[in-house]
């Protein structure tokens, strides 16, 4: 029986009241007495020197309270980047400044370079009209490779080249990695891009900012994933405002996806600029601003092989990577391609010897950072997709060499660095094949036949590393934060609580989800438990939500408060019943003497705790109220299997996605209908990124794909039913609640499905198509199914060199 | 400065009358104007929905109506779906079902939904996925946000979903 | 946006009038014209709005037999009144979503003439008249090009007429992010001939097939265009399809057309 209550119920979402009733209180909904608008002007070009500004015209125009440009930003700092790779050779990665405001140059479209603050934001637009740029255009590099080749043009002038590192992983295996695939008896290699992507939550970012004249105080309500880091890099690294002297606040944040993680240029502004103009100062993106600085994601170019002894028994594995950083290191941008990607290369499998190269470059696009998944979707798809290829290309059973080569024995120390503890890449398997009807497939796949169409089956295993992590491991690979969380639970005298989390829910569900922990801990009802996010005046310093870590890492330290809370509450009863610590049990909201019929109710307790007069003062502080800070001491380890059914249509190209089953071993579940959707969610996503979505620019570094017209979203009708399952469980074996994370798996695990789908459908349709880069859009598909040109549109970042679109689109076509 | 225009209309049952500059569109008339912050601001190109509305019962996007062409009409939003305290059978529908996950897109999803429950009573599934055609939502992967749709069009028809 | 003074004239010849002062434009649904607005890529002074003004809007049929649809009617009213055409209602039924169906009007949408309108190819397709508050003009010389027509400044289209065909079917290959056709195929066939318009795929906007009309007024089946190929000379190639993606589509739902509709 599904429980009605507490871990392992449905809990209806608490938050869902203000949300079904348009209450939710989001940052453009907060209005400021007194506030001014601030409309940014940002290049048009990708690449220019700025070789005046006059502002003087637009000055004097109605509204205009000032117009900032990047001289006056010349005191403060640049925007930070958190994180910094260290290359082959042991030298840091290239770091540029990245100024609040473009000084000398602009280096992408949309980089700012005045901001023009007045009464009215159409005040504010019309005074930017006025302003008058002196910018000399400059050649843009836009494709990765041949940003790197000598003599292309340098998106920073300071560093030696756009190279920003070279990184090898496990640089010492690098030689017998050679060495095996040079003997190997079967090698299997793709070449692939995935591509890049705009992470696109419905609420653009927003930002106001606040300065008390009477306090010195600021305060900035933002759209962030993580206030607390938000108020740390902004405020030590940008502004030199002392953390006490700075608020952040992210209230309801309408989705993030990863892009609202990071700290922006706008943020930065709107809190120093109520101080300058003495005014709170409130920016809202448009949608256009959004597609043109919202940090993007994904943008690989990859080579992958994979070496196979006689048996099928995968024996290396090499890859060569280009990863797109765009014109400045966006806050986490450096760690995506590397620690988070390369650890993750030997998937599910007991590969022996892996060699994974990274190149990160600079080009004159949008920062490109972590979106759902980021780093793990980009490993699990070049080698989900090599594994198929591989498959293919030996006449077996895709399902059954991925199973020959299934790692099955835990604690399982992968070559690249990670320890997987526990996990079960059968069970998952064999639910998959279940729930997917599998067995099905070829009388679907008949009636498909009948409409015209061709179906095809794409399966494959995926596993991610979240629960973002241990502190000190990161910190070793180059991580400038700690990447612990924090709680603090505060029980009132009547015996209620309220959970203060330095995670961020934007959509999670944490609101109701870490109240029935609580409760069952204590055994009182959830609606006595309240938690408090998003304000860093109220809740400890902690590092947010991302990488599928706020239950497994903020939730365990929600349990370690908990803890300290219930022991001494334990305390206290013993002390009134006077009985002994160890003898008290506490149970369904009662205390009890062991072996007695004494008994004591929760709220008793509470209200002696802060009415001591029957108390151990002497040994004890009254009150009822700890705090824990959790830091993990490995990554998660979700792991699980998926499959897609697709429909090609052989005339036109048209991909339609049939059915789409989802296996996952998300360890322990506190609340399934939550992790029902976090997985429909990514699963969107993940058919997003294969068949619709495509971040395109032109050579000259023009944004093609700017707006809803010419970026496919997923719409209602593009998706299949879902059919996800997650009962098969590995509980996680280092934190206290034995989970794993699910945000991100839906994401990871679908687009390398989708894609096999594809390829199975034009191969059953006798068309000898080895590989499509995403998104598998119809034009593509039907280029690929017809050795045609699959022009889209004019050069895309990601290009690899070989890389006329033909090439691009034809894969591995031979 | 071009003078600014009265306005009158009836916001969900209530009559509102304020001023308007030239030019201003609903969804900003609404937000600032009225105090109404229900319909979001999620694209204000007219393509994303956020900012649906109801406009003498048909859904329109606020984003893209002129302020001044709806004097005299009858404006409804989310902000008076629910009976008091008491949920439209929509809202509860899509609580129950984990319809709305950051809650942005679902002010204008609920009322291009009840748009379609008004005209179409009993839609079919596939009138659902069109209904919400021009609604973007990218937390949840729409399907519970269909199946929500159908669960409350069978309950106000007094039928079990 | 630009500021302008908005006017909303009950009568056409009120709205002629406004239209005449310099810098001042006919507002239809306003689909297109308030994002263009919103973007500041435009900027008149004022706005005539076509939306108050009864007498171009609303669906008939005249003594000929002709469907006649007001300019101001919106794709919504069409679906809902326009019966007599079913392959128009379908075209209407699958532009955009609901709430854009309510707002934009079919004469905003052929005064606009966007390459990639769907209301063009029917009206080309159809052999329709277009109305205008002096004078009428046959779908073929009124549709001159990617965003131009024959309008004058300060022309209203005040209705399309729609010779009704015996049949008729219109295809919409979708570009998956706009919706917007990538290619659309209007068929129609009379009882003098077949006429095809493709919309969607041109670089000139909206044209007519003429070697597949020729071929189908002979038969008029799929396979009677088996033989042809659409060219891909001047066809549109941008991020969704190439010229010659969009020419093999031409063919594809030309066919489908033709058997949906015979």
């Amino acid at each position: 029986m599904p429980k009605d209550t507490g871990i392992g119920a449905s809990s209806k979402r608490r938050e869902d009241v203000r949300f079904l009733t348009g209450d939710g209180n989001y940052t453009d909904d907060i209005n400021v007495h007194g506030q001014a608008y601030v409309h940014f002007l940002r290049s048009d070009v990708a690449h220019a020197k700025i070789n005046g500004i006059d502002t003087s015209a637009a000055e004097g125009m109605p509204g205009v309270i000032r117009i900032f440009t990047g001289k006056d930003f010349e005191a403060v700092g640049g925007l930070p980047c958190g994180w910094q790779v260290t290359d082959r050779h042991g030298q840091p990665m290239q770091e540029p400044k990245h100024p609040v405001l473009a000084h000398g140059k602009v280096r992408h479209v949309g980089d700012p370079i005045c901001a023009v603050v007045a009464e009215t934001l159409a005040q504010a637009r019309d005074a930017a009209e006025a302003i008058e740029l002196d910018l000399e255009i400059l050649p843009a590099v836009i494709n990765m490779k041949e940003a790197v080749k000598d003599g292309a043009p340098k998106v920073h002038d300071d560093l030696t080249s756009n190279l920003c590192y070279d990184w090898g992983f496990v640089e010492e295996n690098r030689a017998a990695v050679d060495e095996a695939i040079s003997k190997a008896a079967h090698v299997t290699t793709l070449e692939l891009v995935n591509n890049r992507l705009i992470a696109n939550p419905m609420e653009p970012r927003v930002a106001v900012g606040q300065w008390e004249k009477g306090t010195g105080d600021y305060t900035l309500y933002t759209t962030s994933q993580n206030p607390h880091v938000i108020r740390l890099l902004m405020g030590a690294f940008v502004l030199g405002i002392p953390e006490h002297k700075l608020r952040v606040v992210a209230p309801d944040v309408g989705g993030g996806f990863g892009s609202k993680i990071f700290h922006y240029a706008e943020e930065a502004f709107c809190t120093w600029a109520a101080k300058e103009c003495r005014r709170p100062v409130k920016w809202t993106s448009t949608r256009s601003e959004a597609f043109m600085t919202d940090a993007h994601g994904r943008d690989h170019v990859t080579r992958i092989e994979l070496a196979l002894d006689a048996d099928h028994n995968f024996t290396a594995l090499r890859t060569e990577t280009y990863a797109n950083m765009g014109a400045y290191l966006s806050t986490f941008a450096p760690s995506v391609p590397t620690w988070l990607h390369g650890t993750l290369m030997a998937g599910n499998y007991k590969t022996p010897l892996i060699y994974v190269n990274v190149k990160a470059v600079f080009t004159n696009t949008v920062p490109v950072d972590a979106y759902r998944g980021a780093g793990r979707p980009e490993a699990t798809f070049q080698l989900e997709r090599v594994i198929d290829k591989a498959a293919r290309e030996l006449g077996v059973d895709p399902i059954e060499l991925r199973r020959k080569n299934f790692v099955t024995e835990f604690p399982y120390a992968t070559p690249v660095a990670v320890e997987y503890d526990t996990g079960d890449y059968n069970a998952t398997m064999d639910k998959l094949i279940e729930i997917a009807d599998i067995a099905g497939f070829e009388a679907r796949a008949e009636e498909s036949k009948k409409k015209g169409l061709w179906r095809g089956l794409g399966v494959n295993s995926y596993i991610e590393a979240c629960g973002i992590a241990p502190s000190n491991l990161v910190g070793q690979l180059g991580a400038r934060a700690g990447l612990y969380e924090s709680a603090t639970v505060r029980v009132n005298a009547t015996g209620g609580l309220v959970v203060m989390t330095g995670s961020h829910s934007h959509g999670q569900g944490h609101e109701t989800a870490f109240p029935q922990v609580v409760a069952d801990m204590i055994g009182i009802p959830e609606d006595m438990v309240e938690v408090v996010h998003g304000d860093t005046a109220n809740t400890p310093m902690g590092m947010g939500t991302y990488g599928s870590r706020s239950l497994a890492v903020g939730g365990s330290a929600m349990v370690r408060a908990t803890e300290k809370i219930i022991a001494k509450a334990k305390k206290i009863a013993a002390h009134i019943m006077e009985a002994s610590d160890s003898d008290i049990e506490l149970k369904d909201g009662k205390f009890t003497v062991a072996g007695t019929d004494k008994s004591l109710a929760w709220g008793d307790v509470t209200l002696a705790a802060y009415v001591p007069h029957n108390y151990p003062l002497k040994d004890m502080e009254p009150g009822l109220e700890e705090t824990a800070f959790y830091d993990p001491n490995n990554f998660t380890y979700p792991a699980g299997a998926y499959a897609c059914e697709v429909e090609v249509d052989p005339e036109t190209g048209k991909v339609t996605v049939a059915r789409f089953a989802a296996a996952d071993d998300f360890g322990n579940i506190i609340n399934p209908m939550i992790v029902d959707g976090q997985v429909h969610g990514g699963i969107a996503q993940g058919i997003g990124q294969a068949l619709l979505e495509n971040c395109a620019y032109d050579e000259a570094g023009q944004l093609i794909s700017a707006s809803y017209m010419d970026y496919a979203m997923p719409r209602a009708d593009d998706v299949p039913f879902y059919s996800v399952d997650h009962s098969c469980q590995t509980p996680c074996t280092h934190n206290p609640l034995g989970v794993k994370g699910c945000g991100e798996a839906g994401a990871i695990g679908s687009p390398p499905a989708v894609v096999n789908a594809v390829i199975d459908a034009l191969q059953r349709g006798g068309k000898n198509v080895t590989h499509i880069d995403m998104p598998l859009s119809p034009a593509r598909v039907w280029a690929a199914m017809n050795g045609a040109t699959a022009n889209e549109g004019a050069a895309q970042p990601a290009a690899r060199d070989s890389g006329s679109a033909e090439g691009r689109s034809l894969g591995g076509q031979v | 400065m071009m003078p600014k225009t009265p306005l009158s209309f009836t916001l969900n049952g209530s009559e509102t009358a304020l001023f308007v500059d030239p030019g201003a569109n609903l969804l900003d008339t609404l937000r600032r104007g009225a105090g109404d912050l229900t319909p979001k601001l999620g694209c204000a190109q007219g393509t994303c929905g956020a900012c649906t509305v109801l406009i003498d019962g048909e859904p329109h996007l606020s984003c893209l109506t002129l302020a001044e062409t709806v004097e005299g009409r009858d404006i409804a939003t989310t902000g008076g779906l629910a009976d008091g305290p008491d949920l439209h059978p929509l809202q509860q529908a899509f609580m129950e079902g984990f319809a709305a996950q950051c809650g942005f897109c679902t002010a204008g999803m609920l009322m291009a939904a009840k748009a379609l429950l008004d005209r179409r009573p009993n839609p079919s599934r596939d009138e659902v996925i069109e209904a919400i055609g021009g609604n973007l939502c990218r937390c949840t992967g729409y399907e519970p946000i269909v199946d929500a749709i159908l669960t409350a069009a069978a309950r106000m028809q007094g039928r079990s979903a | 946006m630009y500021s302008f003074e908005l006017v909303r004239p009950k009568s056409l010849a009120e709205a002629l009038s406004a239209l005449k002062e310099e810098d001042a434009q006919a507002l239809g649904g306003g689909q297109t014209l308030i994002p263009t607005l919103k973007q500041r890529l435009a900027q008149p002074s004022k706005l005539v709005s076509l939306s108050a003004i009864d007498e171009i809007k609303g669906v008939c049929v005249d003594d000929d037999g002709r469907l006649c649809i007001g300019g101001g009617t919106t794709h919504g009213e069409i679906v809902a009144s326009a019966g007599d055409y079913p392959a128009l209602v379908s075209l209407a039924s699958r532009i955009g979503d609901p709430a854009v169906r309510n707002r934009g009007t079919i004469g905003g949408s052929i005064a606009n003439n966007d390459p990639s309108a769907c209301y063009p190819a029917a009206c080309l397709a159809s052999n329709a008249t277009i109305c205008t508050d002096h004078r009428e003009i046959p779908a073929d010389e009124f549709f001159q090009g990617m965003f131009m027509t024959a309008l004058e400044e300060g022309e209203i289209v005040t209705e399309v007429r729609f010779p009704v065909p015996q049949k008729a079917n219109y295809q919409k290959f979708a570009q998956p992010a706009s919706r917007f056709p990538l290619v659309g195929v209007f068929v129609a066939r009379f009882s003098d001939g077949v006429r095809v318009a493709i919309t969607g795929a041109s670089e000139g906007g909206v044209f007519r097939w003429t070697e597949a009309e020729e071929a189908l007024s002979d038969n008029f089946s799929p396979e009677a265009i088996e033989g042809l190929t659409a060219s891909a000379d001047g066809l549109i190639t941008d991020l969704h399809g190439s010229a010659a993606y969009r020419a093999h589509l031409i063919k594809v739902l030309t066919g489908r057309a033709v058997k949906a509709a015979a």
